[in-house]
């Protein structure tokens, strides 16, 4: 039996949304940066360092977008131009050189150091893979410096982590073997991926490696016998970069919720030949426990309607798990891009009627929340607040970035965050 | 190029987007990059604003530039005004679109909008938040206020018997520290001198309440950041005085009464008993024996420029506090703190770099810090207590309670929140006397402050094994990094070092090396360290 056939035998159209037409909207975006990313870049790369080369509102949003300020020293900071560096293009590259000698000093531990560019230093076509270069010789072998950009005219939100990966993706190791070796690729919290690395080994496949890794030195080596598996839904560049190293794409839904996190598992045992009974025997008591998790928020959620403004480019996978295993009602799903190959699988289990849309216009989709609206609406931070004061409940899509979601153990919790807010509107009494 | 951890100020526009957000009326086109919409959530989350920041972005992308940026300005300026119908309009570029000089000013005289349209030069790579707001401020006020000027050489109309004094309010914004709780308490204040308040602005003000600033008698400048420089054009277009006095603290808040009253041409405040009741409680608490223990606490201050200033005051005229820094980040208002820092007799610290601020306050050894959230940070990690005095601040420095700084009941606010953060008298004692005690330990937090760790503020403490150190013959080094000649604690010395207090073991350690090394000793004994003790007294 398939893990798509297992999962509970309700009717649903099976065309899923991958015809359905999606709205194209242009206007003011409602979105972060990719500069954003280091916020849990550089926690999860323990030895690499961030350094943002920008304006002062970069140092700004950097401290102010995540909502949080982790004030133990960062491994991130800004080297912020000034009107100086803007004269000549030349006395930036010094002024570059000097920062970097400067916090290197300061902080021995960096084994890895990233330069990453930010809207003005694109503007004004610094050039930051060439200062990576003239600064690796400099510095090798005791750091590596890379650079990738994320500044807002190139990258959206989790972008910058697809831009930060695809930045490694040059500097893996060729991988020797003939032996096909498995690559998650995605950032995952440290836990979820102890999991996933268990439960590979327990249906037998050994060889895998997880990009990012948690330190610059364990880089994963990759090569033809590479397949690689995506754990996130916006690694675009990551994964052409990886294609252009020989490596091969298993195609998966994204492993979010107990189907979600079958189907994905599944899609790399069938890859590696795992027989299907071990696959059962390796997967099916984690299944059963998260389906057994779900269980109580699907009562709170079942046919509440759900409405997604574009943040992370995990809406569409985030909606097919609170559509197909909380029976939640689906009305527009926006993201910021919709990458419709990685995303096939996700797009054939979506429900026919769901609304797709890609871009923004936050003002006429605001306008549209506002004619439906919904029991719960997904958003950024700037939303959020005014939102429920006009009395729609809201769920802050960056916490699903900042809390461990993925995989089999995390899929009460998941559902949970979407089950909290209407808590909240139930218990409250003012 | 700057090396930045954390900044104290934003860019200049979100100093403009804390006057527009602000307002009533009012709507900012800012040309910005996507992703410059992150400041957005600095007022619907930091200051729990329930309507979004009256702010629109063109947000442009990679793919516009190489097309027409200016186009997209101008169908962005078109479709806010025809979807939020404002009766004034801010336009301006954010530090990308300086780059591409697009100039919004032009393109939005172009479009030929039928209200009042304020272009803004903020330039990012210069100026920071606070200068962004002032000017700004001054923007909208010239605008606005100007039509109204009088003729040069008109005379003003004469007070007739029973006039009320009237007087505006300005520099409250949004996401300011306490300005809600400010405006408020000083509107009360003025109240009680017989004083009319004719318009509050920004902080709730609509273009048509700008456009008759000039009516009322005299400014009331609250916050000299922000309004200082809207309130000298509105003194040399129509001859009003402003207010030079801050009111927070006790002895500010009575200076400010009577200076309010000289400008409002009322008698002076013993005519009426008003000026002279103190109607905080901060001088009674304050002289009451049990606040002895505050006597010469070692405070750190730093802030905005007003902020720092009245709060180095306060500290040392009405806590008894000693202060041991004073320094701004404020670097346009960086010469009235040199000068306070002249009056205290400390080095003024000048700076936005963080580390620089961190540094001088391990230096310094404070038992106290009042500082922004950035000191909360510095001071937590270090284990000095701390209150917030100005902006930055955090969620929680925007309390549901009624708090201001200012005014009579400002002080009582801070007789408050600077005193409970503070290791309270008799406790203090007990430390002293009971070092061992295992829940008297370095790491331990004042006890209500609740469980926690201190990091320790004398570095040398925070070595494993400081004895075994100093036994291999580790050379002691000065904050400077020079070598000094290697002088030796004994095993004993350095136990009894360890039962002085943390806050002030760096020094006492320092004092006693300085001490020995001018006598030539070769090592510390316990002697030595008392010899030490009583040479420099405390």
């Amino acid at each position: 039996m398939s893990a798509a056939s297992t999962s509970r035998d309700r009717a649903r159209p099976t065309a899923g949304c991958s015809k359905s037409p999606v709205l194209r909207e242009r206007g003011q975006r409602e979105v972060f940066c990719g500069l954003t990313g280091i916020v849990w870049l550089h926690r999860k790369i323990q030895d690499a360092f961030f350094l943002v080369v920008g304006s002062r509102t970069c140092a700004h949003l950097m401290q102010s977008a995540a909502g949080v300020m982790i004030f133990a020293e960062p491994r991130f900071a800004t080297a912020v131009m000034e009107e100086r560096d803007l004269a000549g293009l030349a006395d930036a590259n010094e002024e570059l050189d000097t920062a970097v000698s400067r916090l290197l000093e300061r902080r021995p531990d960096i084994k890895m150091l990233f330069l990453v560019g930010s809207c003005p230093s694109e503007v004004i076509k610094l050039d930051l893979s060439r200062a990576a270069a003239r600064l690796s010789s400099r510095y090798a072998p005791d750091v590596r410096i890379l650079s990738y950009s994320g500044s807002g005219i190139e990258t959206t939100f989790t972008q910058g982590e697809d831009r930060c990966l695809a930045a490694l993706v040059p500097e893996l190791p060729q991988a020797e073997t003939e032996t096909p070796q498995l690559l998650v690729v995605g950032a995952l919290a440290d836990v979820v991926e102890d999991q996933f690395a268990r439960l590979f080994a327990a249906m037998g496949i050994e060889n895998v490696g997880f990009l990012p890794p948690r330190r610059a030195r364990d880089l994963p080596a990759v090569g033809p016998s590479t397949r690689y598996l995506l754990a996130q839904p916006f690694l675009a560049e990551t994964a052409r970069m990886l294609e252009e190293r020989g490596a091969s794409r298993i195609a998966a839904p994204f492993p979010l919720g107990a189907e979600g996190t079958t189907l994905w598992l599944k899609a790399a045992a069938e890859a590696f030949g795992v027989d299907a009974m071990a696959f059962r025997a390796a997967t099916a008591a984690a299944e059963a426990r998260a389906r057994r998790a779900l269980e109580p928020h699907r009562a709170a959620l079942s046919g509440k309607t759900l409405f997604f403004f574009p943040d992370s480019q995990l809406e569409i996978p985030l909606a097919r798990m609170l559509a197909r295993e909380l029976d939640m009602a689906l009305t527009e799903v926006g993201t910021p891009y919709l990458h419709r190959q990685h995303l096939a699988e996700e797009l054939d289990l979506l429900p026919e009627q769901t609304s797709l849309s890609e871009g923004q216009d936050v003002d006429r989709q605001l306008d549209r929340a506002r004619a439906i609206r919904p029991d719960i609406s997904v958003c950024g931070l700037g939303l959020a607040n005014p939102l429920e004061a006009e009395g729609l409940t809201t769920k802050w899509s960056i916490e699903l970035l900042f809390t461990p979601i993925q995989g089999y153990e995390q899929a009460g919790d998941l559902a949970a965050l979407f089950a909290r807010p209407l808590d909240r509107q139930t218990r409250l009494k003012v | 190029m700057k090396l930045t951890v954390w900044t104290y100020e934003g860019p200049p526009h979100v100093g403009a987007m804390r006057v527009a957000t602000a307002m009533e009326g009012v709507h900012y086109v800012l040309h910005a990059p996507q992703g410059d919409t992150y400041a957005d959530l600095l007022f619907t989350m930091i200051e729990r604003r329930d309507r979004r920041p009256p702010v629109t972005y063109t947000t442009f992308e990679a793919r516009d530039l190489g097309s027409d940026t200016a186009a997209l300005f101008q169908e962005t300026l078109a479709a806010a005004y025809d979807r939020f119908r404002p009766q004034a309009m801010l336009v301006g570029a954010s530090c990308t679109a300086e780059l591409i000089q697009d100039d919004p000013g032009g393109l939005a005289k172009a479009a030929n909008l039928p209200v009042p349209v304020i272009p803004l030069e903020l330039p990012s790579y210069q100026r920071k938040e606070n200068w962004g707001a002032a000017e700004t401020f001054y923007q909208i006020v010239r605008t606005l206020a100007g039509p109204a000027a009088p003729e040069a050489g008109a005379e003003p109309s004469a007070r007739g018997p029973g006039y009320r004094p009237r007087c505006n309010i300005l520099g409250p914004t949004a996401l300011g520290f306490r300005h809600r709780d400010d405006v408020a308490e000083i509107r009360k204040l003025l109240s009680e001198l017989g004083i009319d308040v004719s318009v509050v602005a920004p902080l709730g003000a609509a273009p048509q309440d700008i456009a008759r600033l000039g009516e009322a008698d005299f400014n009331v400048v609250l916050y000299p950041e922000i309004a200082g420089v809207a309130a000298k054009w509105l003194k040399r277009t129509f001859g009003q005085d402003f207010t030079t006095i801050v009111p927070i603290g006790h002895g500010a808040t009575r200076d400010f009464v009577a200076e309010v009253r000289r400008l409002a041409g009322l008698p002076d405040g013993a005519a009426d008993g008003c000026g002279n009741e103190p109607k905080s409680r901060l001088p009674w608490y304050s002289r009451s024996v049990d606040s002895t223990y505050l006597t010469g606490k070692r405070v750190f201050v730093f802030g905005d420029a007003t902020h720092a200033v009245a709060a180095a005051r306060v500290a040392t005229q009405e806590f008894g506090f000693t202060l041991c820094g004073l320094g701004t980040y404020s670097r346009e208002f960086a010469r009235d703190v040199r000068a306070a820092a002249a009056e205290y007799g400390v080095e003024p610290l000048i700076t936005d770099d963080y580390l620089d601020v961190e540094a001088a306050i391990q230096a310094a050894q404070p038992e106290l810090v009042l500082g922004t959230q950035m000191e909360r940070h510095i001071a937590k990690r270090l284990g000095i207590g701390c209150a917030v005095i100005s902006a930055p601040v955090h969620v929680q420095d925007h309390p549901a309670r009624y708090s201001p700084q200012m005014g009579f009941e400002g002080a009582n606010v801070l007789w408050d929140s600077w005193v409970h953060p503070l290791v309270m008298g008799l406790e203090e004692h007990l430390l002293g006397m009971f070092r061992d005690d295992f829940e008297f330990h370095d790491g331990a937090m004042p006890s209500h402050l609740g469980p926690g760790a201190r990091v320790a503020s004398d570095p040398a403490s925070a070595a494993p094994d400081p004895v075994a150190e100093i036994a291999a013959g580790a050379p002691a080094v000065d904050p400077q990094g020079a070598t000094l000649v290697t002088i030796g604690w004994g095993s004993d010395a350095e136990a009894e070092l360890r039962k002085i207090p943390f806050f002030v073991r760096g020094k006492a350690r320092r004092n006693t090396e300085a001490f020995a090394a001018e006598r030539g000793l070769s090592e510390i004994t316990v002697e030595t360290l008392y010899d030490a003790k009583a040479h420099y007294g405390r």
